[in-house]
């Protein structure tokens, strides 16, 4: 057990042994990358809690998500957005649960992205909400693991934070910015 | 429509492109009326500001006639409206405090990930102003799309011409928030690098806030005589020594508050000068700094330094010790135009400010680029260039 001499976020550590224990209290494994990404909005944890847990809606902020269907109140089947207008596909389960709290999920045995994550609404005062995102994410293995590894661990920590803003933005003025002048052009901003 | 577009170092072209269209509930498009050059999109034409791409469209002083509204807007079609240059949200924590140049939605979410890299905290949106500042169409152009027009637009009045109000969209504020930097008190005196429009609204915004004396300092004639009809003391340091020549106007204290509003080009054959522009020229540095390292060592002990000119990058040989050896305070930044706007339209109705006499240069948007190129090669005579979409083109007629 690594001894931890600050209160600093384990993803922010320069020691590799830290963000391994980190990675393993959230995986029960130590390889992959652990990603921590926070976004204070000025809006109700409540509020930010129930849109999270409607998956359904996501991919309304997550440029990269196709689509998420719910299949239990705990299994969700989500659709995501690969090169050369191809897909990949896995379940997500969810791990624990606490009202307005928390969510924590992981990909379900035999995905071909096995990942874990939780995400944590705390209340900060007139601020509004600190939403704190963190993601454990292993590279997979064959061919089609590589492909996606080329996609996610491109900037699978900027792809969290960008989907965290757009969350902000969506939540506090009911509508994510696009500086794209025509329809057109949104399109393929989004594509 | 016809738009003002960016194609790299002192190349931009009148091109067809695309009309706006709304894209989100909040959204409204604008028929341009009258919109200007502004002396920090001179910087965008001599290349200072990086993440430009061919086919941008510059522009962010600009107003005009609602057309078209979103769900979610507030406008009416056929409202006269001035637009701000800033894009702000009016949700966020900073738009709650009125800091809305700060805002932290303005700026599409991928946009903000080059402002994270070089400041630290992404920038917010801007009209027309790089993607660094969200990639936004600006408004020298037929049309344009305007986010958040229930929060920023201000609707005009009837009676006031459009020359009245155009300058509220930028320089007018701007050169308020600078004087309001400034933490004028009564009987300060303020000295103001830069007699550009900025600079110029600063010196009366100074008055009204009640400075005592006002020194103006620029090296283009036409600009300080203009500042001198405002009341301005005047300082050509073409012709006087700076420093010497403030120290002893304000007997051997020093400017209480000194603005700089001149910013990353700065003019002047100085050593740091020079020395700043072979760096800009070889990448080592960005920003020419020598208006603000004077302005710092004039101020007063105890002084205020406020800056609204537009920087972007690294600077070296910033007098740090002076600055922290006499104790100043430094503020600045992007204008929250959102916030100033009702007070000054005021403020034009009731004569207490004066805007058109700025406008040394009327022309159709289709003349723009000559203008760019007058504009940069003569800042003497150009003080500030309106340009009417619609317009007929005077190159095109003489032909």
């Amino acid at each position: 057990m690594a001894t931890r001499k600050d209160d600093a976020p384990a993803a922010t550590s320069k020691s590799s042994q830290v963000r391994e224990e980190a990675l393993a209290a959230l995986t029960g494994t130590t390889s992959g990358e652990l990603i921590g990404r926070a976004v204070t909005i000025n809006c109700p944890r409540s509020q930010l809690f129930a849109f999270w847990r409607d998956f359904r809606l996501l991919p309304s902020f997550m440029d990269n998500v196709e689509r998420i269907d719910v299949l239990t109140p705990a299994r969700s089947h989500w659709v995501v957005k690969a090169p050369f207008g191809k897909s990949v596909e896995w379940d997500a389960v969810i791990t624990e649960e606490r009202q307005d709290e928390l969510i924590a999920w992981e990909s379900s045995e035999g995905a071909d992205v096995v990942s874990s994550g939780r995400i944590e609404f705390r209340d900060a005062g007139d601020r509004g909400t600190i939403v704190t995102a963190t993601i454990a994410y292993e590279p997979p293995a064959g061919a089609l693991g590589k492909l996606i590894a080329k996609i996610f661990q491109r900037e699978p920590a900027i792809q969290a934070r960008r989907d965290l803003r757009r969350f902000k933005q969506l939540m506090e003025t009911g509508e994510v910015a696009t500086s794209a002048r025509t329809r057109t052009q949104l399109e393929e901003e989004k594509a | 429509m016809r738009a003002l577009t960016w194609h790299g170092k002192h190349d931009v072209r009148v091109d067809t492109v695309d009309d706006p269209e709304i894209l989100n509930p909040r959204d409204a498009i604008i028929r341009i009326t009258s919109t200007a050059i502004c002396g920090s999109d001179l910087h965008l034409y001599d290349g200072f500001i990086p993440t430009m791409k061919a086919g941008d469209i510059l522009g962010h002083e600009f107003m005009g006639e609602v057309v078209e509204v979103g769900s979610g807007s507030t406008l009416k079609k056929g409202q006269r409206v001035v637009v701000p240059f800033t894009i702000a949200c009016g949700s966020c924590y900073h738009c709650g405090k009125h800091q809305y140049s700060a805002c932290d939605n303005g700026n599409p979410a991928d946009n903000q990930d080059i402002g994270m890299e070089l400041y630290g905290q992404p920038m917010s949106g801007l009209f027309g102003y790089s993607h660094l500042t969200g990639g936004y169409a600006g408004g020298q152009a037929e049309y344009v799309r305007v986010p958040f027009s229930d929060v920023g637009p201000i609707v005009v009045p009837d009676g006031l011409d459009d020359e009245q109000v155009l300058f509220l969209s930028d320089i007018l504020p701007t050169g308020w928030q600078a004087a309001e930097n400034a933490e004028i008190e009564p009987g300060d005196t303020v000295a103001v690098w830069g007699c550009g429009p900025v600079g110029l609204f600063a010196v009366q915004s100074a008055f009204l806030m009640g400075a005592a004396r006002v020194i103006a300092i620029d090296h283009f004639p036409r600009r300080l005589e203009l500042a001198k009809k405002f009341g301005a003391e005047t300082i050509n340091f073409e012709e006087t020594r700076t420093y010497e020549a403030l120290m002893e106007m304000t007997g051997g204290i020093g400017p209480d508050a000194v603005i700089d509003a001149v910013g990353l080009e700065a003019h002047g054959f100085f050593l740091d000068n020079v020395i700043d522009q072979i760096k800009a020229s070889t990448f080592l540095g960005t920003d020419r700094i020598h208006s603000i390292r004077q302005a710092i060592v004039a101020c007063r002990k105890g002084g205020r330094v406020s800056m609204p000119a537009v920087y972007g990058g690294v600077v070296d040989k910033f007098p740090l010790g002076a600055f922290m050896e006499k104790g100043l305070t430094l503020r600045t930044g992007q204008t929250s135009v959102q916030l100033y706007m009702p007070g000054l339209l005021n403020a034009i109705i009731e004569g207490k400010i004066e805007t058109t006499f700025l406008i040394s240069h009327r022309m159709s948007l289709e003349d723009a680029p000559a203008g760019y190129k007058m504009f940069h090669d003569n800042q003497n005579e150009v003080t500030k260039i309106v340009l009417t979409p619609g317009l007929e083109s005077k190159a095109q007629a003489a032909e």
